[in-house]
């Protein structure tokens, strides 16, 4: 019976880990909108100052990389639309194919990837290593709820700040594209960005930012609760940090195709 | 009555983690004004139930009242003012390692309180300078030495001035001659604010000097609360295996034995 038995019984405890995962996060993601929007009348503010240090670091930092990436992909995508277009003599819709892949998808998907690399992975090492050395306890018997002081500040930050990014990179990653395309289109650069704003609806946009915003939720959520979640001392954060980058990722990509499929039928 | 005068009151405490037992049936009374140190060897759940008095595990089994209020039932409102009115130092400081020193001690203030900033600064400074660290506050923890970094968490625990302060193993960790002023400081806080005050050490020496009772557990259960003295003349043999450092004679039960070797699950 036992070769029957054990995997049985490791798939079930998986499965009820898994949910009891998300369930974990929905808590934490409650809590936290709970904290921000009645806390102050509780004795558990969600400070201003803390929501503006977490949005320093995790979006005022980040422009530099963000910018860099996403110049760096408008170039590839007017490479390769360039490249392919020519194929069918169609370089003219050059301008659309890249207005419209990078506002829909691109910017929004490298961005999120980018801040979960940089700050899902920080705010799991940095409850993580709290965890380990009892500060969250501390501030437990303090008084202080750890959601409200470590999670809501971050949650919020991060749902303002992703998308201000996504917007940050649509722009570059569109300038990147006129950068090369334009000289290959025989226009100039200003008029290139002309067309791309003729072109582009605010439904574009808003479909990018949309999805930050769900990502926002992702990275914070799994960042913060595999933080919470960690045992075993200085290994078991960085076991942790890894965790949350990967699972964060896979979350943006899974829910990017699921957000596709949906807003483009 | 005196049901109603007891800081904490435990009764029939029980804790699991997992499979194992970790405490049975623990019965714990601190009387308000006394310093009560729990003894005991490494895994005879003092620190489990230190843990369980603080509220931050649930008892699987009894009841924890603490400042009159039962904490398992209590609400948020209720844990929260509880919490205004104790004060805790963990082993390890656990100070904030984001925070300078002085903000680690002016966290409880500016968290739980409307005062305003300066205020706020001279009061954490006060207790700084109770703790022998006057001057130290723009440190960050991870510039301290041990001692520091316990005498740090000590002003952290006392700024709130609480009616009830816990220290978690104070020596642990420490030389013996800051470990002893650890002690020093301890009772002076006891006669200076008046604090009921509950530690948790397995060093005996410290034990015996800051201690008006003593709690024995081992094994998840309590062998004895009394005096210093009590303690010292108690016939149990375990106790006396503590005090004299004697190890345990570990009495094998065959079956049990056995059954750990085998089986695949045990």
């Amino acid at each position: 019976m036992e070769p029957v038995t054990r995997p049985l019984a490791s798939l079930g405890r998986a499965t009820i880990g898994s949910i009891a995962g998300f369930g974990y996060a929905g808590m934490l993601l409650a809590e936290s909108f709970w904290f921000a929007l009645v806390g102050w009348r509780r004795g558990q503010p969600v400070r201003i100052a803390s929501i503006a240090a977490e949005m320093r670091r995790i979006g005022v930092d980040a422009l530099p990389i963000v910018g860099m990436l996403s110049l760096t992909i408008g170039i590839m995508l007017g490479i390769q639309f360039v490249a392919a277009l020519k194929e069918f003599g169609a370089q003219s819709q050059v301008v659309l194919a890249v207005a419209k892949s990078v506002t829909r998808e691109f910017g929004a998907l490298i961005t999120a990837i980018l801040v979960a690399g940089r700050s899902g992975s920080a705010l799991a090492a940095r409850i993580g290593s709290m965890t380990v050395s009892q500060e969250v306890d501390a501030l437990n018997v303090i008084g202080i709820e750890p959601v409200r002081y470590l999670v809501a500040p971050a949650l919020i930050a991060m749902l303002v700040m992703l998308p201000a990014l996504t917007i940050f990179a649509d722009t570059l990653a569109i300038l990147g594209a006129a950068l090369y395309s334009a000289p290959a289109l025989n226009v100039t650069p200003l008029a290139y960005i002309m067309n791309t704003m003729a072109l582009l609806e605010p439904g574009d946009i808003w479909q990018g930012v949309a999805k930050s915003v769900v990502f926002a939720i992702l990275i914070t959520l799994i960042g913060c609760s595999t933080g919470f979640g960690v045992t075993g001392g200085a290994e078991g954060v960085g076991r942790a940090t890894t965790r949350a980058v990967v699972l964060s990722i896979c979350y943006i990509i899974v829910a990017d195709m699921i957000f596709s499929f949906f807003l483009n039928r | 009555m005196a049901d109603a005068e007891a800081l904490i009151d435990v009764r029939g405490l029980e804790a699991w983690y997992g499979k194992r037992r970790i405490l049975a049936d623990v019965d714990f009374r601190v009387e308000p004004g006394e310093i009560r140190v729990i003894m005991g060897g490494s895994g005879s759940g003092k620190s489990t139930l230190l843990r369980h008095v603080l509220g931050l595990h649930r008892p699987s089994a009894g009841t924890i009242r603490v400042l009159g209020v039962d904490i398992a039932h209590a609400d948020a409102a209720q844990m929260l003012d509880i919490r205004r009115k104790i004060g805790v130092s963990f082993q390890g400081g656990a100070l904030l390692t984001s925070l300078s020193v002085g903000d680690n001690v002016a966290l409880p203030l500016r968290e739980l309180t409307t005062l305003d900033e300066n205020t706020i600064r001279i009061m954490s400074r006060i207790k700084l300078e109770v703790v022998n660290l006057g001057g130290f506050q723009d440190l960050m923890p991870s510039q301290l030495s041990g001692g520091m970094v316990k005498r740090a968490a000590l002003a952290r625990a006392i700024v709130m001035d609480p009616k009830l302060l816990f220290f978690d193993e104070p020596s642990a960790g420490l030389d013996p001659v800051v470990s002893a002023e650890l002690d020093e400081l301890i009772l002076r806080l006891r006669d200076a604010l008046r604090m009921t005050i509950v530690v948790v050490t397995h060093e005996l020496e410290s034990a015996f000097k800051i201690a008006d009772t003593i709690t024995v557990l081992d094994q998840g259960r309590v062998l004895m609360t009394g005096t210093v003295d009590e303690v010292r003349n108690a016939d149990n043999e375990r106790i006396q295996d503590l005090l004299n450092r004697r190890p345990r004679e570990v009495v094998v039960d065959v079956d049990a034995y056995m059954k750990r070797l085998t089986e695949e699950d045990a």
